[in-house]
């Protein structure tokens, strides 16, 4: 078994990083960016590739610093505790993750580059229904002459209506038949919606009529999308999943602090039982879910073929982690924990976004059962 | 050591191969039931020849006590050297050598306050499994606050007149020493004025009176201590300082139950052990349950390995092990509900098909009691960890 300790480097990472996002992006930041009806901040993105973060999944001859999936969901945790609005989810961790799986590739390897060097911008266009369920794809690649025509509709794509490109998966025949396209955002037929999602963040609903595509554009191989995708859903799942547990503590680390300060009956509220043993168990239920995904970064390092079982432990854990974390944020600060000019609410409708994106708590616990063979 | 530790390969090969050759086949089926449990001890029954066996060619290699000093009895092992061990008596399904109190709680306290020549004395027979400890903690007016324990010891120049009663004592009639929390200054504040003492159980002045429990067991007693003499150099740390002694050892207390319910390895997956035992019909309840029971097993035994490896590499954990206690000890009781409840009425019978099922769900009730409740555990990590005014 791994060692689940950090080394002095990712510690170093850890630090450097929470020295950047706490003076470059604090919480105001955020909301700022949610008043003017921003999803990020081009300029502070920028600034996270010149810090080497977009590369953190690019191997080292195409300009990344190839970290590691340990060092992406650090890195994630710390954006998670100040609700760092980026689409470095779905940019440097999953689409990056796809594309160095064809390092034969020309397209993806100039990808690979401009990834790393903050220049593109990634939606992964997955989902068509309310549930995350890639293996019900309907969308259809048809087969004209030497290419595909794509048409129909995905929902819920993470970054999608400012993303420069778009990895698409489609349907190129019966059963698991899936092809997974990388395609510019604005090729002709393609119709993009914003969804005004709870969360402030880049959500689009993307329309194909007939888009065309050529053998050029499949990431993989025909049929084939599971072999590039997996991995890439994988690397996502424990990024968010790594995002949602510094979410959780910052909503945490703000209930803690009011339960110092808020004052009741003459006491501080921190003083009453009640409140004591449900901040202790929250901090406990945090403390466990950290391992979970310190866990899914080392299997995603070290053994990625057998990776999924970790990765959907800490998907689960962390979906009703974070969910308790902002229930009991809330809670504990009565009347205030309700109003938009406090934070804890942001908290609470980015957790909700992040429970569902790539899989909730059912999602994950069936594969476990499945894998667990029950 | 014996074995080849140029690299983690050649230490597993070698485990491997020494496992093969001294591993005898009736302790390969990983049943740690109590009564499979090796206690080791003066007056231990052992259940076989295998059993007896195994203890001792483990002993005779450092093998019960892996990471101990070589000194001492141990195997000089790293953290990282022990999970290897670990893993490879799972994969082979072997039971643990030898389980005691001496093990979990004495030993590790002794490593850390004891002097050279107390270790030299108390720990090796440990490792051996020739001495069995109990742990004399409680009493009837000091449970959750332990500190206002009231056995009493006078000095009497070269050693202490003991006189007292301690309560929910486990295993002490089966004993052969004791750990005590005794008061040595009865003027000084509650903290202050307690001595850790060691003392046979068989050198006059110590009765028990077994305590029957809800499963029927009586794994505990009344412990009766009556002008019991206590020389002066077997008190561990400095006299009237036993609570340092105590916490320190509470703490590796608490590590202990909060993995006594994992099933090691996450192989055994608990919602495959009860499809198969249903021929794979589990209603939508119970799967969902077992699903969710999976998860928290693997969350939990992932932080327990996570704190183990922090504490390996010089970073204490200390109060935050109040957590694995909680969070171990709550889920060893979920689990145990859900066997019941799979079992259906197969599992309400004492003796039946399903053997001790209800035996140890009910022992599994006294897990969030025993060695600190789970609502002390939250108040200590609410004022100690989160640092809420008391
Ligand atoms: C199976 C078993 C084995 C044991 N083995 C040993 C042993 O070998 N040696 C030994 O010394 N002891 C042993 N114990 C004793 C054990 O450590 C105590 O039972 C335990 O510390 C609780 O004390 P108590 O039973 O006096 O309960 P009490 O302290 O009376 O508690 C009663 C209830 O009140 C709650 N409570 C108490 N104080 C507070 C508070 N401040 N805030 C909130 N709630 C509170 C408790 O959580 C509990 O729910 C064993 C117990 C069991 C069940």
């Amino acid at each position: 078994m791994a060692n689940l300790t950090l080394t002095e480097d990712e510690t170093m990472l850890v630090d450097s990083a929470r020295g950047f996002l706490d003076s470059a992006s604090p919480v105001e930041k955020f909301r700022e960016l949610r008043d003017a009806g921003k999803a990020y901040n081009p300029e502070i993105w920028k600034q996270m590739a010149d810090l080497g973060w977009t590369g953190v999944l690019v191997p080292e001859d195409q300009g990344g610093i190839d970290m590691g999936h340990t060092a992406a969901n650090l890195l994630a945790t710390e954006m998670g505790k100040t609700l760092v609005s980026s689409p470095f989810i779905s940019t440097a961790v999953m689409a990056a993750t796809a594309l160095r799986q064809v390092s034969d590739n020309p397209r993806a390897a100039e990808a690979l580059n401009q990834i790393a060097a903050g220049e593109i911008t990634y939606g992964l266009a997955i989902d068509e229904g309310p549930k995350h369920s890639p293996d019900c794809t309907m969308m259809e690649a048809k087969k004209v002459g030497n290419g595909f025509e794509l048409s129909g509709d995905k929902t819920f794509v993470v970054d999608g209506a400012n993303a420069d490109r778009l990895l698409v998966l489609a349907r190129t025949g019966d059963g698991d038949a899936l092809t997974l396209f990388d395609i510019p955002a604005d090729r002709a037929g393609i119709t993009r919606t914003t969804q005004n999602m709870i969360d402030a963040r880049d959500s689009a609903a993307i329309n194909f009529d007939k888009v065309e595509a050529t053998g050029e554009d499949i990431i993989g191989s025909v049929d084939n999308a599971m072999d590039v995708l997996k991995p890439a859903l994988n690397a996502g799942a424990a990024a968010l999943s790594a995002e949602m547990i510094g979410l959780s503590s910052g909503a945490f680390g703000m209930t803690v602090g009011y339960l110092q300060e808020r004052k009741q009956f003459g006491i501080v509220i921190g003083q009453f039982q009640a409140l004591q043993h449900r901040a202790a168990h929250l901090w406990s239920e945090i403390e466990v879910t950290a391992s979970t995904i310190l866990n899914a970064g080392r299997m995603l390092d070290e053994d990625p073929e057998n990776a999924e079982l970790a990765v959907s432990l800490a998907k689960a854990r962390a979906s009703q982690t974070a969910k308790l974390a902002v229930v009991e944020g809330v809670q504990m600060h009565g009347g205030i924990g309700m109003t938009d000019a406090f934070d804890m609410g942001f908290f609470m409708k980015r957790a909700r976004v992040a429970q569902e994106w790539l899989g909730d708590y059912g999602y994950h616990a069936e594969k476990i059962a499945t894998a667990k063979g029950y | 050591m014996p074995f080849d530790t140029t690299s983690m390969d050649t230490f597993r090969a070698d485990i491997r191969t020494w496992l093969a050759e001294n591993c005898p086949d009736g302790v390969r089926d990983g049943d740690m039931t109590q009564d499979a449990i090796c206690w080791g001890g003066k007056n231990f029954k052992f259940e076989s020849d295998d059993q007896k066996q195994w203890m001792e060619v483990c002993a005779a290699n450092g093998l019960t006590c892996p990471t101990w000093p070589v000194e001492y009895g141990g195997g000089g092992f790293t953290r990282d050297q022990e999970k290897v061990w670990l893993e490879e008596l799972e994969a082979i399904d072997a039971r643990m050598p030898l389980l005691s109190f001496g093990i979990w709680m004495l030993g590790p306290a002794l490593l850390h306050f004891g002097s050279h020549e107390q270790k030299l004395h108390y720990l090796p027979p440990i490792c051996r499994g020739e001495i069995r400890w109990c742990q004399g903690y409680s009493e009837p007016g000091a449970g959750s606050d332990l500190a206002n324990v009231q056995s009493k010891g006078e000095d009497k120049g070269d050693h202490w007149l003991v006189n007292g009663q301690k309560v929910w004592t486990s295993y002490a009639d089966k004993a052969d020493w004791i750990f005590a929390l005794i008061r040595t200054d009865s003027d000084a504040p509650k903290h202050k004025g307690i001595s850790f003492l060691l003392f046979d159980m068989h050198g006059g002045g110590v009765t028990t009176r077994p305590i029957k429990l809800i499963s029927g067991a009586s794994p505990f007693c009344e412990t009766f201590f009556d002008d019991v003499k206590v020389p002066k150099d077997q008190i561990v740390g400095e006299e009237n300082k036993g609570w340092d002694v105590a916490k320190y050892l509470l703490t590796h207390e608490r590590e202990m139950i909060s993995g006594s319910g994992s099933s090691r390895g996450a192989g055994r997956s608990l919602g495959k052990v009860l499809s198969d035992a249903n021929n794979g019909a589990m209603d939508a309840t119970l799967r969902a349950e077992a699903m969710a029971v999976d998860i928290e097993e693997m969350a939990v035994e992932l932080t327990i390995e996570r704190y183990k490896d922090q504490a390996a590499g010089g970073q204490g954990v200390g109060d935050a092990s109040a957590m694995l206690k909680y969070a171990g000890t709550e889920l060893n009781k979920r689990k145990h509900e859900l066997f019941m409840s799979a079992g259906g009425s197969t599992a309400l019978e004492w003796d039946g098909a399903t053997g001790s099922l209800p035996a140890d769900w009910l022992r599994t009730k006294a897990n969030s009691i025993e060695g600190g409740t789970s609502e002390v555990m939250l108040s200590i990590l609410s004022k100690r960890v989160l640092g809420l005014p008391g």
